[in-house]
């Protein structure tokens, strides 16, 4: 399978010369996982965005290192500074309300990873475990399933957060990644429905069948295993979509609500003042697009390592 | 490991009048990867002439399609590199012509049928198309002239109502009429040597003989020359004028068909024959080649048949055999044969 | 508990196969200790019984609607003796792979039975199905698709003991694995190895291996071996002969290498377009064959040996097999053969023994189903 394709010394002529000699020493155990990783390892595209996201990573669980102000505490803002520029000391200046915007930006951090962390795990999870009892079952379950995920996939994700935000009432980090994993959902599923499907009328299953295997193990242990790859590559990617998405509702204002802080929020308190005070826009749309990048960065060499359709 | 002891020119075929079609000389192609330099071509030498069949038999790994491939030209480069090694069609060179000089012999000069007629047609064009698409780029052709020369090409790979059928989707075509689609496809421009790389391995039995007597009878009519690509030693018996047997990038026995399958003169040839089990008599337990071909990463010194070989002894781990020319006992020479053993008498003469 | 059943037999099924004689296990406990039951070298184990698959072609996205049936199967009876080995051939879309997956119950049958000692397994579920797969393996065609790429060698050829744990208790499997590698040749170190670090050889050592482990009665080999390099397939054939002789095995053999079921087979049978057409002992088929297809069959096989080659009469069909969704009335063979009448397109001609045939003391004399049966030697110069 995926492994086969990895060496390659004569593309033609089958994969029998690629047998290792079975007299020699013992190699290095090759798995998908190891490949990948070692391909990985040899890319400056991973290790520049794994850089970032270690970085996004520590501002986002312990803020307070890099900052000793809390954008929480009493006194923080102080009107009398109000769109004031870059100085000593505030480096990226001070907003319309008077707040220290560095200090904002970096606890910013935490709402954006907590969105692209949550909605992808769920969207993950759920759209997972749908696609591979769909793709088991087949038939008319199969056919329900996917219709239903048909609509989720064609609501727009405006009008599915403007919904679920009028039924709980109020929005903060949390129901933005609710939101964003319910309309999310069906495009994992329909990967991992395509590799069940794929890859369950393969030989290795009929082989288990034959030993008497149940389908809990055939679903675990034969087929789960052998559609993981695609959905870390599809997953890695979605952290970045889902990071820009959460700024976009903020920015709408169907988001992040203020006082909690988000790029997207603080975007949209800037854009009025743009041209006379451009950093209270800059800094935050650079924190957001340096993030979003970086985990695109990231899903892209993912991919590049991982589908060995693109070896 | 860059000995090319065997720089022997492949013995000639006995018409010296004729200059050969095609001529390989010292062809070496090898695969950069992760693990290492993967050699699949080392030093391959032999002729085709006009009207000849030439059968390359050899195992998974053995070289025998990457061989065809360089000669086609159709090799990726990279992984693929040719460090040395010659390919003279007509007398001229091809690995030292411009890709469009190159690409003006591929197709109306040399064409190739390969094994899975399936995927190497496009599925959302239909055969008409296809067929008359060569006509087309080639000879400039118009749509209508050329769906006519395609109906007539069909006619001539014998599918049956052609003129009915030229507007179907190659997925409407069974496996065999499929590969007569290849064929006719390849002899399109008529060319003067085709390439069959396994063309009858995915089909059945009978469809099988169907196929490879039209393409014995087609190239009769035109007088190509035929190089044909195989693992199958039932299939070469058949149509081969003259056999080349490969093994790890190299030729380890050259003979006419008869000759071959009588006398072999390499061990790894006698072990091919006597472990297929025969339809006509029943045998006892067949002869197992011991062992598994080798890692084209790291080729063993010497012949690279000798782990498996039960006549080795030293020398065969130290001294690459050269394509021995193979005589009778008495010194007469047999025409066309050699072998790369090192004892190649005594596996000849018993 | 064993009494014979007369059975209803269709117009075009097998007339002269013996009797089963049926095992009437009332409860699981009963059928799973017959399973269990020795069968006598000779003595058919596994009897099978107009067996039928048919593979519904339905239009329609949402609403599906039946348009038609590939009939993949239809109506195919023999038996399997203890100990021997049935070869079946055809060529591809004869239905022979499909026989295979059902008598494995991959597949459900559309109707016929299997009887494995008795015991009709295409009606058994649960625990007496479970104890059934126990005893019936099999060996797959492509050792690089039946092979888990995300289990080590060690977790596949074990994955039968956690499956059946009453087979090998835990601390012993890892022994057991390592033993059956070895017995399949293959080095018991490598046993923490992926499969893809193999050659398809050895990846097909590692599948007997797998189909071993639980010690089964019955093995079906579906073209174990046409993946492989003739020098490699020549060892495998040679391990799965020395393994019959080990463990007594009984093989179905299916493979479309005429060649190779002749070397390997006790008995052969012939199969086109989901039928039965011929079977019988290797001697019978390979040298007395009866039915045009089997001669047609035979005649094509291109024989490594250019002299006898050109002195061998060779029968060129025209044509391709018919689509097994509209196969054509009577015999099936007839629309590419060269003796057929009338009487082919009206009869179907019945799997039995020539009725000029019948009673002579002649190879001939074997169940072939054709109405103008005669004898001819196509594999001799």
């Amino acid at each position: 399978m995926s492994e086969q394709i990895i060496e390659r010394p004569v593309p033609a002529d089958g994969p029998t010369a690629k047998a290792p000699d079975p007299g020699g020493k013992p190699e290095r155990v090759a798995s998908l996982w190891r490949d990948g990783w070692y391909d990985l390892r040899r890319r400056p595209m991973f290790l520049i965005s794994g850089f970032i996201i270690v970085c996004l990573l520590i501002l986002a669980v312990a803020p307070g290192l890099f900052t000793s102000r809390s954008p929480f505490s009493d006194g923080f803002c102080d009107l009398s500074h109000s769109m004031d520029g870059p100085r000593s000391g505030h480096w990226f200046g001070y907003d319309v309300q008077g707040c220290d915007i560095y200090t904002r930006t970096v606890w910013g951090t935490r709402n954006s990873i907590i969105v692209g962390v949550v909605s992808t795990i769920l969207t993950t999870a759920l759209g997972g475990v749908i696609g591979i009892l769909a793709g088991l079952w087949g038939g008319w379950a199969d056919s329900l399933i996917s219709r239903v995920s048909e609509i989720f996939y064609a609501l727009p994700i405006l009008i599915g957060g403007l919904l679920i935000m009028s039924m709980v009432g109020s929005s903060n980090v949390w129901t933005v990644a609710v939101v964003l994993s319910v309309l999310g959902w069906p495009q994992v599923f329909r990967i991992m429905r395509g590799e069940v499907i794929g890859n369950k009328y393969n030989d290795y299953v009929a082989a288990a069948r034959a030993l008497g295997a149940g389908p809990l193990r055939i679903a675990f242990r034969h087929i789960l295993p052998n559609t993981l790859a695609p959905i870390v590559v599809v997953s890695t990617m979605n952290l970045g979509v889902y990071i820009a998405a959460e700024a976009s509702l903020s920015y709408l204002g169907i988001g992040v609500q203020s006082p909690d802080i988000s790029w997207g929020l603080m975007i949209s308190d800037a854009q009025d003042r743009w041209l006379t005070s451009p950093h209270a826009l800059l800094f935050p749309a650079g924190a957001l697009s340096l993030t979003v990048l970086a985990f695109i960065m990231l899903g892209d060499v993912v991919r590049d390592a991982f589908d060995p359709k693109l070896r | 490991m860059t000995i090319i002891e065997d720089a022997v020119p492949a013995p000639r075929g006995s018409d010296e009048e004729t200059a050969p079609l095609l001529e390989v000389r010292d062809l070496h192609v090898e695969f950069h990867t992760r693990e290492g330099v993967a050699k699949a071509v080392n030093g391959v030498n032999y002729t085709v002439s006009a009207g000849e069949t030439l059968a390359v038999l050899g195992e998974s790994g053995s070289g025998k399609s990457v061989t065809a491939q360089a000669v086609m030209g159709i090799l990726d480069m990279p992984p693929a590199r040719i460090p040395r090694g010659e390919i003279l069609f007509r007398g001229q060179d091809m690995l030292k012509m411009s890709r469009e000089e190159r690409r003006k012999i591929r197709g109306a000069q040399i064409a190739m049928i390969f094994q899975d007629a399936l995927s190497a047609l496009n599925p959302v064009l239909t055969v008409g198309y296809q067929l008359g698409e060569m006509f087309r780029v080639h000879n400039g052709m118009s749509r209508k002239d050329a769906k006519a020369r395609s109906i007539e090409l069909m006619d001539r790979v014998k599918i049956p109502a052609a003129a009915a059928r030229v507007n179907d989707y190659p997925h409407q075509f069974s496996g065999g009429m499929r590969q007569r689609i290849m064929i006719a496809m390849a002899l399109a421009l008529e060319p003067d040597l085709i390439i069959a790389d396994e063309p009858t391995t995915a089909l059945d039995v009978t469809v099988q003989a169907q196929v490879m007597d039209l393409l014995a009878e087609l190239q009769r009519e035109y007088q190509m020359g035929l190089i044909l690509i195989t693992h199958d030693l039932g299939v070469v018996a058949d149509v081969a004028d003259k056999i080349a047997v490969m093994y790890a990038g190299r030729i380890v026995e050259t003979a006419p068909v008869h000759e071959l399958y009588k006398r072999p003169a390499h061990p790894y040839t006698r072990g091919l024959l006597d472990s297929i089990p025969r339809l006509d008599q029943k045998g006892q337990e067949l002869y197992a080649i011991k062992g598994l071909p080798p890692n084209l990463l790291h080729i063993p010194a010497g012949c690279a048949f000798n782990a498996r070989c039960p006549k080795a002894q030293d020398i065969c781990r130290e001294k690459v055999p050269a394509l021995f020319p193979v005589t009778e006992p008495d010194g007469t020479e047999l025409p066309g044969r050699g072998s790369a053993c090192h004892f190649w008498k005594e596996t000849i003469h018993g | 508990m064993a009494e014979p059943i007369a059975k209803d037999i269709p117009a075009d099924a097998t007339p002269n196969v013996s009797e089963v004689e049926v095992v009437d296990a009332a409860t699981e406990e009963e059928a799973v200790v017959a399973l269990d039951a020795p069968v006598e070298r000779g003595e058919p184990i596994l009897q099978v019984r107009n067996l039928v698959k048919h593979f519904p072609l339905t239009q329609g996205i949402v609403i599906k609607r039946q348009i038609g049936a590939v009939k993949a199967v239809d109506g195919v009876s023999f038996d399997l003796h203890q100990g021997e080995t049935l070869g079946i051939v055809g060529e591809s879309g004869c239905g022979k792979s499909t026989v295979a997956k059902l008598l494995m119950n991959l597949e459900r049958a559309t109707s016929g039975e299997v009887f494995y000692k008795g015991q009709d397994i295409t009606k058994l579920s649960g625990r007496a199905l479970k104890a059934v797969r126990r005893n019936i393996q099999m060996i797959f065609q492509d050792p690089y698709t039946s092979l888990n790429p995300r289990m080590t060698v060690g977790d596949i050829v074990g994955e039968p003991y956690e499956i059946h744990p009453e087979v090998a208790p835990k601390g012993d499997r890892r022994r057991k694995v390592q033993e059956l590698l070895d017995v399949v040749g293959l080095n018991p170190e490598h046993i923490n190895r992926y499969p893809h670090q193999f050659s398809g050889g050895q990846r097909q050592r590692i599948g007997i291996a797998r189909g071993l482990a639980l010690n089964p009665e019955v093995i079906i080999c579906d073209e174990p071996v046409s993946a492989l390099d003739v020098s490699v397939q020549a060892q495998v054939i040679n391990l799965m002969e020395q393994l019959q002789d080990e463990f007594n095995l009984s093989y179905i053999f299916i493979a479309h290498d005429l060649s190779i079921v002749r070397h390997i087979s006790d008995r052969v049978g012939v199969m086109y377009l989901g039928r039965m057409a011929e079977i019988g002992s290797d001697e019978q088929i390979y040298e007395h064959p009866t039915h045009p297809y089997t001669q047609a069959l035979l005649s094509a096989v291109p024989v490594p040996d250019p002299e006898a080659r050109e002195q061998r009469e060779r029968i060129i069909l025209t044509g391709d097999v018919p689509s097994p969704a509209n196969p054509p009335s009577g015999c099936r063979f007839r629309t590419r053969c060269w003796k057929a009448q009338d009487k082919c397109s009206e009869e179907v001609p019945l799997l039995a023994i020539p009725e000029r045939f019948k009673g002579a003391d002649t190879p001939a004399a074997h169940e072939s189903a054709c109405h103008f049966a005669e004898e001819k030697d196509v594999v001799h110069a």
